[in-house]
């Protein structure tokens, strides 16, 4: 108990670096763990939401629409699964402090030496395994259930899609996560006017260039956009790794400048909330 | 060199006040500490008393670099506890009045992952774990259990036992037996006092118990509205106000008794 280090002793430690994300995703994972049955209600929750909108292709069709219903039903399936999948991670990276803050722990996490970068991205990175994983689950679910047919799909390709476009999600997401930090009664539920505000903007069940051209501007700074249409190009059209590399590299900017971007804009909401006095449990 | 320096430490708030000036609700400052210095040798365990309000609280947050100062300076082991935040929080741990854990998470899991924060890995802790559980006299045949199966006499020992598994420097105690039944706050203060006889560690407690502070701590310090207005031995400080309880010394400093709760709890500092 005795030994005082000097501040040069932690500085650069590649080593305490990798514990404390290892921290941070052990962490995440014995909620996931202890809230399992929680966990299974909301995977049914997202079923039924996804199912909801997917039968609208049928229901055109029923109603005297002309449309390929196999193909509508794709479209409409990837655009509920990354409706799903932004959904949790934009849910994990807010509750990094709306959750901490309830239950108590966010003074005693928050007074860690744990750089935020780390703090964050590791998060983040559960939030993105986790997210896959479920929204992998969740899309092979309704597949079966509509007995849908994608011959030509890339899944490869539409993997690497999501992949790269979950660093801008993990930026925008760090964006939101802030919001508990300012405002500790509303700000979990603004990390939701993100996400759809992000995902009506996408296309997320239309093509971009029905919505009018001031959102269409604003869709091309959306990391949705190019993820949804890359996955549906992969999965749809067969797109190969060469083929979906048009939505891959604007991926590639708009992460770079949102994962910095996030955790300066944290950054700002940490002081702001250690000069007000904000860093607190609730009640 | 200090164990903890503390230099004209100044902290206010704003609160938000029923009257308007136009569409705007007037804002009010609240001074939380006002110039607050004294000093803690290595090793030694300090006691501040205060009420509910009196800044207590907020003095152990900016220790904790959970709160920027207004003013004024702080440092642990000659690091500023405002610019070298990430050294203090290596040489800085907390008990606090509320335990705080993940409720459902076990006590090991939350142990676990909170050695993580600091650097632990995962077979640097595995024995730590049971061996400081067991030291705090928490039965380690219940560490699977989640917290909220847990009395809070026995979250209490668990957070202990956080604070230590980190190997602090300095030890903050927020009141740490607030709210215990009287066996569980014995088993707490025994566990300060082994801590002070076995290890190298500076104690930093803030509490409004009374016998609390004249057993624990070799000096009391007496905050009263954001301002210390005294800090010696307890005998000294009974000596100084002429006074035969450490309660009459209180009343003599500030001039309120200690139970008496008056506007200071409501005025918008933490508690």
């Amino acid at each position: 108990m005795s030994t005082i280090p000097g501040p040069t002793a932690f500085r650069g430690s590649l080593r305490h670096e990798a514990i404390t994300f290892a921290g941070v995703v052990e962490r995440n994972w014995y909620l996931i763990k202890r809230y399992f049955w929680w966990e299974l209600a909301f995977f049914v929750w997202s079923l039924a939401n996804t199912l909801t909108i997917v039968f609208i292709a049928k229901g055109i069709k029923a109603a005297g629409g002309q449309i390929d219903v196999n193909r509508a039903t794709t479209t409409l399936l990837i655009g509920a699964v990354i409706w799903s999948y932004l959904g949790i991670v934009f849910e994990f990276m807010t509750e990094t402090v709306a959750w901490e803050r309830w239950e108590g722990t966010i003074e005693y996490t928050f007074m860690a030496p744990l750089r935020r970068s780390v703090h964050l991205f590791g998060v983040g990175v559960f939030a993105v395994v986790y997210g896959v994983f479920r929204s992998a689950v969740l899309f092979t679910v309704v597949a079966f259930f509509f007995g849908l047919h994608m011959p030509d799909a890339n899944f490869i390709a539409a993997i690497a899609v999501l992949t790269v476009a979950s660093a801008s999600f993990i930026g925008v997401g760090t964006m939101t996560s802030v919001l508990p930090l300012i405002s500790p009664e509303k700000g979990a539920q603004l990390g939701f006017v993100a996400q759809g505000t992000l995902l009506v903007i996408s296309g997320v069940y239309y093509p971009v260039s029905v919505l009018p051209q001031w959102m269409q501007w604003l869709s091309t700074i959306s990391p949705a956009t190019y993820a949804l249409r890359g996955i549906r190009r992969a999965l749809l059209g067969g797109a190969s790794l060469a083929g979906v590399w048009q939505d891959i590299w604007p991926l590639l900017i708009i992460g770079t400048v949102a994962m910095p971007l996030g955790l300066w804009v944290f950054g700002r909401g940490e002081v702001y909330a250690k000069k007000h006095g904000k860093l607190k449990r609730s009640g | 060199m200090y164990a903890v320096e503390v230099n004209n430490l100044r902290k206010e708030f704003f609160r938000r006040d029923a009257t308007r000036s136009g569409l705007r609700r007037k804002r009010r400052r609240v001074p939380a500490l006002e110039g607050v210095s004294f000093t803690i040798e290595r090793g030694e365990c300090v006691a501040i008393l205060g009420q509910n309000g009196s800044g207590k609280s907020t003095l152990v947050r900016l220790l904790s670099t959970l709160l920027l100062n207004d003013g004024g300076s702080a440092a642990i082991f000659g690091h500023d506890v405002f610019k070298e935040q990430r050294v203090v929080q290596r040489l800085v741990n907390r008990v606090s009045v509320e335990a705080s854990f993940f409720k459902k998470m076990s006590s090991e899991e939350n142990l676990a992952y909170a050695a993580r924060f600091y650097g632990m890995a995962p077979r640097e802790t595995r024995e730590e774990i049971v061996r400081i559980l067991a030291r705090v006299g928490f039965p380690t045949d219940r560490k699977h259990e989640g917290m909220e199966h847990l009395s809070r006499g026995m979250q209490q020992k668990v957070a202990l036992a956080r604070a230590l598994l980190t190997s602090p420097v300095v030890l903050l105690l927020d009141e740490p037996t607030t709210g215990l039944d009287p066996r569980s706050k014995l088993e707490v203060q025994d566990f300060v006092r082994e801590i002070r006889s076995t290890h190298d560690a500076t104690i930093l407690l803030c509490t409004h118990d009374l016998n609390e502070a004249e057993i624990l701590a070799d000096r009391v310090g007496i905050l009263d509205r954001g301002r210390l207005v005294a800090l010696a031995p307890v005998a000294e400080l009974k000596e100084k106000y002429d006074a035969e309880t450490l309660e009459e010394a209180f009343f003599a400093a500030t001039g309120r008794a200690f139970e008496e709760e008056d506007e200071d709890a409501e005025r918008g500092v933490f508690a």
